[in-house]
């Protein structure tokens, strides 16, 4: 019997993890769950960050103060994305968008749907769609997508980070 | 040459599972204390430098989340070693000697509680011959422990006696997370994780951050405290791959003690990053270290923050230094398996 040679093999790389979201996205992701979106705000430059990280990255001090902020805002930035993502159970053509709540100095990125593709804009009021309540958890998906409200854009300007 | 001089350092409480916390969470307060220490704000930093490992947190360019800990409006000058912080600090005395800043701020943090840590360090091996074979840091050490117990350089017994030196130690520093010392009879009765190494033999499973601030003469000299100074300080690296080092000795150990030329100086104390008990009877005899207190803050068996330990190492001398009427301390920073790296680093008080 000859034995196979083999100049290669393959060897399997995973770890497995307990990741912590941190204190304060803890409690950011609880009130989530209970449909709130509790922003925190820099006792020192008054930024406000949702979702919040703990601290301020300009000023490099925690973020202790919160204050619940609406489930509307603007878009910040957008793309149109056409090309199918494996695994990704959304169909193209969607909308990926950097949505600024009212009240927020840092956008995030969700989906905007309910709109003509050739609609969007930078600046276009937009607001949450929520899951059914029985279905939240703690999680930024509890927010299905954002679609337009109708109202009139604000002004690209207000973007700018306050100084 | 400027002379470079350690203002400030400070360490967390070391802990078993920081929980909820992130390691954001766990750097701002440390951050917060070296500008306590010395009145400083960011603004009087010249360089700011970060040691972590990413794969401690599973993520990739976790390291850079870490800023967010650090006040970075107006924008800084800003680097970070994927190693142990005290490379970071090395990188900042480099910065300095180039007349690049006055002064730095250097972190090191790591969170390991999230992850299985003899594993993780496996990926810090060299990932074509060795990493996809997956042996995990204990079983590396033990075969160095084993393999020296077999010549005759130490043994069992010896380990122990670190052992209990260093955790009888740990009551001088507040921040340490083990402080219960064993009895020979637990000792020697424990099973192995890999044999010759039991659990008592490891440094714990920790979760913590600290940071330091180091500068120039003209920075010391405002600060009214007594001038540690960093006299020496020199790093080497063996080869990555193990058939290639002799494990019974270590050429970067030996060749760094004559560098930093520790026999002209009278020592005081060691402050060694040794995770395994049997790397300080080690270390003692390839520096002819002697009878010297090694490891009076109870060193890494007491608390192991990987990526902050070593720096800890040369934090806890200067704390020594500072406090006490020794006047030469040695200490000492490792990364990767079996001590293949090591940096040593003379820190000598000053009188005026």
């Amino acid at each position: 019997m000859t034995e196979e040679k083999k100049d290669f093999f393959v060897s399997d790389i995973s770890l497995s993890y307990q990741y912590t979201a941190g204190n304060a996205t803890t409690r950011f992701l609880n009130k989530v769950a209970e449909g709130k979106l509790v922003a925190q705000k820099c006792p020192k430059c008054s930024a406000v960050y949702v979702p919040p990280r703990g601290s301020c990255p300009r000023c490099g001090i925690a973020t202790e103060e919160e204050l619940e902020l609406p489930d509307t805002g603007a878009v910040e930035s957008f793309t149109i994305v056409h090309i199918p993502i494996p695994g990704n159970p959304i169909v193209p053509p969607y909308v990926s968008a950097m949505i600024r709540l009212d009240g927020a100095d840092i956008s995030f990125l969700h989906l905007i749907q309910e709109i003509d593709l050739a609609e969007i804009r930078i600046g276009m009021r937009v607001q949450a769609v929520w899951k059914d309540k029985s279905e939240w958890g703690t999680t930024l998906e509890n927010i299905k997508w954002f679609k337009p409200t109708g109202e009139d854009d604000v002004d690209p300007l207000v973007f700018k980070f306050k100084e | 040459m400027k002379d470079i001089y350690i203002l400030a350092y400070a360490q967390n409480p070391i802990v078993a599972d920081a929980k909820a916390a992130n390691e954001v969470e766990l750097i701002m307060p440390v951050v917060h204390q070296v500008f306590e220490q010395t009145g400083f704000t960011q603004n009087d930093i010249g360089f700011t430098c970060s040691g972590s490992c990413d794969y401690l947190q599973g993520a990739a360019f976790a390291f850079v989340e870490g800023l967010s800990a650090i006040q970075t409006n107006p924008p800084i000058k800003e680097s970070h070693v994927e190693m142990d912080a005290a490379w970071a600090l090395y990188e900042s005395i480099l910065k300095i000697r180039m007349g690049d800043a006055e002064t730095a701020l250097i972190y090191g943090f790591g969170k390991s509680s999230p992850g299985d840590l003899p594993f993780v360090s496996t990926l810090q091996t060299d990932p074509y011959y060795m990493s996809p074979l997956w042996p995990d840091k204990i079983s590396l050490a033990a075969l160095q422990a084993q393999l020296l117990m077999n010549k005759g350089v130490l043994t069992k017994k010896d380990m122990f006696k670190a052992l209990t030196q260093s955790i009888s130690n740990a009551k001088n520093n507040p921040n340490a997370l083990v402080t219960a010392v064993p009895s020979e009879d637990d000792y020697l009765s424990a099973d192995y994780l890999s044999s010759p190494l039991s659990a008592f033999d490891c440094a714990p499973i920790s979760d913590g951050a600290s940071a330091m601030i180091i500068g120039t003469e003209e920075a010391v000299a405002k600060l009214g405290q007594p001038k540690i100074k960093i006299s020496g300080v020199h790093h080497s690296i063996e080869s990555s791959n193990f058939g290639a080092r002799d494990l019974s000795t270590s050429e970067s150990i030996i060749g760094l003690g004559k560098k930093i030329n520790l026999k002209s100086v009278k020592l005081d104390f060691a402050e060694l990053h040794t995770q395994f008990t049997y790397e300080i009877p080690f270390i003692r005899g390839l520096l002819d270290l002697g009878n010297l207190d090694i490891n009076l803050s109870g060193g890494p068996l007491a608390g192991n923050v990987m990526m902050a330990a070593g720096l800890d190492s040369i934090g806890k001398s200067y704390e020594l230094l500072k406090n006490s009427d020794f006047h030469n301390g040695l200490a000492h920073a490792s990364s990767g398996p079996c001590l293949q790296q090591n940096m040593l680093v003379h820190l000598e008080k000053i009188n005026d």
